[in-house]
């Protein structure tokens, strides 16, 4: 320690404490104190959210011990055996793991190339709209199905697309065969991508709206004195206002990657089969729930929460080299 | 374009001031952004008008086939276009009792009472937090934000909810997700942002935490509390994984439960489906009623959705780019 040459600062500082020392400890107790009787209330406001986040999200986190045992639900967390990492092997080693971990890739890869550019476009579109009146209407419009439940919305889409559906019997009526999109697990993933631009896009573009929004309209003036037209504007002044939002959804998507509809793909496993719909989240559900392989779901679903926790942690780091403030500050 | 190419130095951008009148409805145009070409905002037009209509249009036929009759709806082989043969006998009979009546009230009473805890306890927790100088608030800002990174994972959870003994209790449907960190954040971003002034002056007189939150605080961030609550209870009334997970008996199903089992799996509605009309039980449901049950689901986020819309931007971007 002395040999690393210390900072100075610290050196100086630990003189400053060492000669001020025998009046600190009494202040700084009394403080400590003083502290916790000042802001009872405060910690009394906050006692309910901690003792329900305690409840239900750190006992659970504690449960997780199940993924090492061989639990089972007569003996108990205290009394079932530990076996290891046997569950986790044998999570590893199933074919229908590895195969819900292929679709839940296909499927945040596919959604990244389909989805996410979609926002982007109508936020530009929607800034381009010179009239608040009709941009108001049309942002209210674009932003309700983000409220909609994933039962409605697969609902509105079997009610359109389905074989019995408002598409199919209007073909059917002029003549033409008619199709059953919701059944056809060769298009399942057009299908869903398509299902998650009709809830979400909408809502995906306030942030790039307010961004938008902080453009300052004299660099847009100064562009067109220097003659520039408008997509050369589009191209030199608004993407670039954009791209540190972009890059920092990009990244968090990345983290989100083992991440999929959870609801949207459960209430469509049925129809479509397991083949191209099962994903982490309904396997653990499926194994756990339903076929009671508690230690082996839960190995599964741990697996996937730390995974999933050091993308997270990566793709914010990697939103720090990038020169974003992430998701979080580095505190 | 027409404009006089000589005019003298305007004034600030984007002010009407000094504008020739003939220009009138393009006012809000700034001078140096050129006209678009009449192809190109005709292809916007059509861009924009396409993406409100590919959402407007599947509910208005939704809509319009619950308030059909059995009779048009068959005519028009499911869901009906062209209003015809108007009624409301399919809401008189789904809500004359029977299984949808009850799951209604089951998704109304636990949005409500859910709604209105998860908001207490949250805005509460926000204010708690809201001072960076108080006691252990850096240890309970970080059991907050732990929770925002890792889940404890679905097994563990159902086995403590059901230990908890509260499989088939509304209850499983509230206390898991009563608290969500991000909503917690959002409420104290914005409170951290008022003026510490005022809550400052409102001590010297004399005023407790308790009175500051609620006789200033609150007030002034209406706005921001209705956003967080409105995310609430758009969890709570949409919730339909956890009563999948939770609610066996189906007689205490939530709407949504109802709405995947008899709309969109086309389950038998069950006898009691509707108390007066006998010929309902044990039958597939007629369109008419299966859009009912569907816009039943639809309503109360249409009605509260206006009121809260224009606020959403200063939520989300609290909670977003600052948490």
């Amino acid at each position: 320690m002395t040999t690393t040459s210390p900072p100075r600062t610290t050196s100086t500082s630990a003189d400053a404490t060492k000669r001020v020392k025998p009046a600190t400890p009494p202040v700084r107790r009394r403080t400590w104190r003083a502290k916790l009787k000042r802001d009872r209330s405060l910690i009394i406001m906050t006692l309910p959210a901690v003792i329900l986040l305690i409840i239900f999200a750190y006992i659970p986190m504690a449960g997780n011990v199940m993924a090492f045992q061989n639990y089972s639900p007569y003996t108990g967390f205290l009394h079932s055996p530990f076996v290891g990492f046997d569950n986790f092997v044998r999570v590893f080693d199933s074919p229908t793991f590895l195969n819900a971990v292929k679709n839940t890739l296909t499927i945040t890869a596919f959604q990244l190339v389909f989805f996410f550019p979609i926002p982007i476009i109508l936020a530009l579109l929607l800034n381009s709209v010179i009239s608040p009146r009709i941009r108001t209407v049309i942002q209210s419009v674009v932003y309700l199905p983000h409220f909609f439940s994933w039962v409605v919305v697969v609902t509105v889409f079997q009610q359109m697309f389905g074989g019995a559906g408002l598409i199919s019997q209007t073909l059917r009526d002029h003549g033409h065969s008619g199709f059953d999109l919701m059944t056809n697990p060769h298009t399942f993933l057009v299908l869903i991508t398509a299902q998650s631009v009709w809830k979400d896009a909408g809502w995906g573009i306030i942030i790039f709206l307010a961004a938008l929004s902080t453009v300052d309209p004299a660099l847009h003036e100064a562009a067109a004195a220097d003659g520039a037209n408008r997509w050369k504007r589009m191209w030199h002044i608004t993407l670039p206002a954009l791209k540190p939002v972009i890059i920092l959804l990009l990244i968090l998507r990345l983290g989100d990657a083992l991440t999929v509809g959870f609801e949207q793909l459960i209430l469509q496993r049925a129809a479509v089969g397991a083949q191209v719909s099962e994903v982490i989240d309904t396997y653990v559900y499926y194994q756990g729930v339903i076929y009671g392989d508690w230690s082996f779901a839960a190995a599964a679903g741990l697996a996937k929460g730390v995974i999933s926790l050091g993308l997270v942690l990566g793709a914010n780091k990697l939103a720090h080299v990038f020169g974003e403030s992430g998701v979080y500050q580095k505190a | 374009m027409t404009e006089p190419t000589t005019t003298l130095p305007r004034p600030a951008i984007g002010t009407p001031t000094g504008r020739p009148r003939a220009r009138r409805r393009n006012s809000l145009r700034p001078v140096w952004d050129e006209q678009p070409s009449r192809p190109g905002s005709l292809a916007k037009a059509i861009v924009l008008i396409a993406v409100v209509l590919a959402i407007l249009f599947p509910l208005y036929t939704i809509v319009l086939t619950s308030f059909s009759t059995h009779q048009a709806s068959v005519n028009a082989g499911g869901l009906v276009i062209v209003p015809r043969g108007l009624t409301a006998a399919a809401y008189v009979q789904i809500l004359s009792g029977g299984v949808v009546t009850r799951a209604a009230l089951v998704s109304v009473g636990v949005t409500a009472v859910g709604t209105t805890l998860s908001t207490a306890v949250s805005v509460m927790a926000a204010y708690g937090l809201s001072k960076p100088n108080s006691f252990g608030h850096r240890v309970i800002l970080f059991v907050f934000l732990i929770t925002m990174f890792f889940g404890a994972g679905m097994i563990p959870t159902y086995l403590l909810v059901s230990k908890l003994g509260m499989i088939n209790s509304y209850w499983s449907l509230i206390l898991p997700g009563a608290v969500s960190a991000f909503n917690v954040l959002i409420l104290r971003n914005f409170f951290m942002g008022i003026d510490q002034s005022i809550i400052e002056a409102a001590r010297m007189d004399g005023a407790g935490e308790w009175r500051i939150l609620g006789r200033i605080v609150l007030p002034m961030s209406g706005a921001v509390v209705a956003v967080v609550a409105l995310f609430y209870g758009v969890g709570y009334f949409n919730a339909f994984f956890n009563a999948m997970l939770y609610i066996n008996d189906n007689s205490k199903w939530p709407l949504q439960l109802v709405l995947r089992s008899y709309v969109l799996q086309g389950a038998n509605l069950p006898g009691g489906a509707s108390a007066t009309d006998t010929h309902a039980s044990g039958v597939v449901a007629g369109m008419p009623v299966k859009m009912a049950v569907m816009t039943l689901a639809l309503v109360p986020i249409l009605i509260v959705y206006p009121f809260v819309q224009r606020h959403f931007t200063k939520g989300v971007i609290f909670g977003a780019i600052k948490g």
